[in-house]
């Protein structure tokens, strides 16, 4: 924390938190190449149906494996489906699982996180507790047994996704708290009469806001990859709805990858570069929240 | 030391115990009849009504279910976890011959992995904001980015496919079997295992060591005169291993999901595979015996983490 000045100079009048980080943001270039990448995938995924000119779920077995050409950019899949079309529409499904699986983890983080800060002693060594717990269990086996007992389904995926990421987002919010608990502003609320849940809202999640971004990003970075590996493992997005990893799928035989690499190639780049550009943005967002942790 | 190690054992038996009742509540809302998991799927079919009467009592399956859970899991902590709906065979036997290659998947992968990690966290850590430090940190960002199973099937076509060097799938040629040919069968999987975990350990170690070297004790051995090697490696290494062991061992979990994808891919015989197949099959008993081995397996390695801890750095006894 520097002190601010009480007389603004010309230079500095210009100077908002949120003028500072997107400049601080600006400097990073991978993170704007990445953030360019990225709208380039929202916008395709928006308007698959247009760009790709082929319905995605579409039979031809007249045409089935066939090279890229001019008609089917990217060849055809075992019963003649567009692939190009399929991985844009795989997009849709690929990044709304990575949105809501972290926007879950970023709920539940900031709740319990602000609840453990907040509440301390016991409630804080029992939430904390859970943190260290729910991180070290892989989540990939969670979506066996869940999978495996009840059957996969992507409301499931994102639930198990997100209720086992909550703990970034949680400790982060834990330590913003502990840090505000002590501020005299906090303390004028409390005797003003606020709540738990007020102090909260109104005061702990806000000043928490930059970090939880931060968090939120590297959250839709992984929800993203862990989407993709399940539905590669059956256990995800069920065919014959594309998403990227179920693409892959098909192509765990020798042939496939030697002979089609129109198949597993595109879905498995598209989703290296998407969790890469989503980590570089996180990165970039970190540095310009805050520099010192870089 | 001892109350606080205590209390950890005490919240991870508690934790167990959650993590049985959320697999017990998954067994009750999964399809078919819990017999079928708890005896031969031959007994069952060939089996008179009585007998399967007789059975159903004597599992406990007539009584409330709290009773029911309690017979589940006092027969699954003495190692019987019930038969395979798919073959009969007794879940323990299937899981524990498939132990054994998961653990030397994972053993080699983590020594892969490490191998990388610490020279490359050390070197970033020394010449902090280089181009080495900016190099190491996209290697580590790829490495948590790229999905393994892309990774793995890149290696496939690369390795296996043009250049021909390693073979792809199994654990070992069935035709003439050698100590040569495991390892060349246990190449690429423990490889990219390695590759996918590195990023993770990388981030810890470069950070942990630029703790250290910023501590005021390395000034006090550089203004003494020790060289500069002797700073990093005997002073600055050693105390920051403290962490990077923690992470380590509560990372297990996220080794063994790397070496579930793994086994899929490579068709290596473990555990992995076996519960991804399981899933395909509906072959509940097993799910379940693999979910519980997990959960104890993460819950022993988060224990010995904070053991490690205690033992390593004996600030954390004071507390």
């Amino acid at each position: 924390m520097t002190g601010i000045p009480a007389e603004p100079t010309a230079a500095v009048r210009g100077r908002t938190p949120w003028r500072t980080g997107l400049r601080r943001f600006r400097r990073h270039p991978l993170a704007l190449a990445s953030v360019v990448f990225l709208l380039l995938v929202i916008v395709a995924a928006v308007f698959a149906r247009q760009i790709s000119g082929f319905d995605p779920n579409a039979i031809n077995l007249t045409h089935a494996r066939e090279a890229p050409s001019g008609t089917h950019w990217l060849g055809t899949d075992p019963t003649g489906r567009d692939v190009f079309s399929r991985l844009l529409h795989a997009a849709r499904v690929s990044l709304g699982v990575g949105l809501a699986a972290a926007a879950l983890a970023v709920v539940l983080g900031s709740v319990l996180g602000s609840l453990a800060g907040l509440l301390g002693r016991w409630v804080d060594i029992v939430i904390m507790r859970l943190a260290d717990i729910f991180l070290s269990f892989p989540t990939l086996v969670v979506i066996v047994v869940v999978a495996g007992m009840l059957g996969p389904s992507v409301p499931t995926m994102i639930i198990a996704i997100g209720a086992f990421q909550w703990p970034v987002c949680g400790r982060i919010v834990r330590g913003v708290t502990l840090s505000l608990r002590e501020h005299e502003y906090l303390l004028a609320a409390r005797a003003a009469g606020a709540g738990s849940g007020w102090l909260m809202i109104r005061h702990i999640i806000p000043a928490a806001l930059p970090p939880i971004c931060v968090a939120a990003t590297f959250a839709t970075a992984q929800a993203i990859g862990m989407e993709a590996t399940f539905s590669f493992l059956g256990l995800g997005v069920q065919p014959p709805t594309a998403s990227w990893g179920n693409m892959l799928t098909d192509a765990q035989s020798l042939t496939v990858i030697a002979g089609q690499p129109w198949l597993w190639l595109p879905p498995g780049i598209a989703v290296a570069l998407t969790v890469l550009a989503v980590n570089f943005i996180g990165d970039g967002l970190r540095d310009a929240v805050d520099p010192r942790q870089s | 030391m001892g109350a606080y190690l205590l209390r950890r054992l005490a919240t991870n038996v508690l934790v167990f115990l959650l993590i049985t009742v959320a697999i017990f509540w998954l067994v009750h809302k999964a399809p078919g009849d819990p017999i079928a998991m708890r005896i031969p799927a031959d007994q069952l079919n060939s089996g008179s009504a009585e007998y399967i009467a007789q059975q159903r009592h004597a599992l406990g399956l007539d009584r409330p279910v709290f009773v029911q859970y309690w017979f589940w899991l006092t027969n699954a902590l003495q190692g019987d976890l019930g038969y395979s709906l798919l073959n009969g065979r007794p879940v323990t036997e299937l899981l524990g011959e498939r132990i054994g290659p998961t653990v030397e998947l994972m053993l080699v992968g983590l020594v892969i992995s490490l191998l990388v990690a610490f020279p490359l966290g050390i070197l970033a850590a020394r010449r902090k904001n280089s181009i080495w430090d900016y190099g190491t940190a996209v290697i580590s960002l790829g490495s948590v980015s790229i999905p393994v199973f892309f990774l793995a099937l890149i290696a496939i076509f690369l390795f296996t496919l043009r250049f021909q060097w390693l073979p792809s799938s199994g654990i070992a040629d069935p035709a003439n079997p050698s100590f040569v040919d495991s390892v060349r069968h246990l190449v690429l999987p423990a490889v990219i295992l390695g590759i996918a975990n590195t990023g993770t350990y990388l981030r810890y170690i470069r950070g942990s060591m630029i703790t250290e070297l910023g501590a005021d004790y390395i000034r006090t051995a550089e203004a003494k005169g020790a060289s500069p090697r002797r700073v990093v490696y005997r002073h600055a290494l050693r105390n920051s291993l403290i962490p990077v062991l923690t992470v380590i061992a509560s990372n297990m979990g996220q080794l063994l999901a790397g070496a579930v994808v793994i086994e899929q891919v490579f068709a290596w015989p473990g555990m992995g595979q076996l519960a991804v197949s399981s899933v395909n099959q509906h072959d509940y008993s097993v799910i379940v015996g693999f979910a519980l081995l997990v959960a104890i397996l993460v819950l022993v390695f988060n224990l010995l983490a904070d053991v490690l801890y205690t033992v390593v750095d004996p600030r954390v006894r004071l507390r």
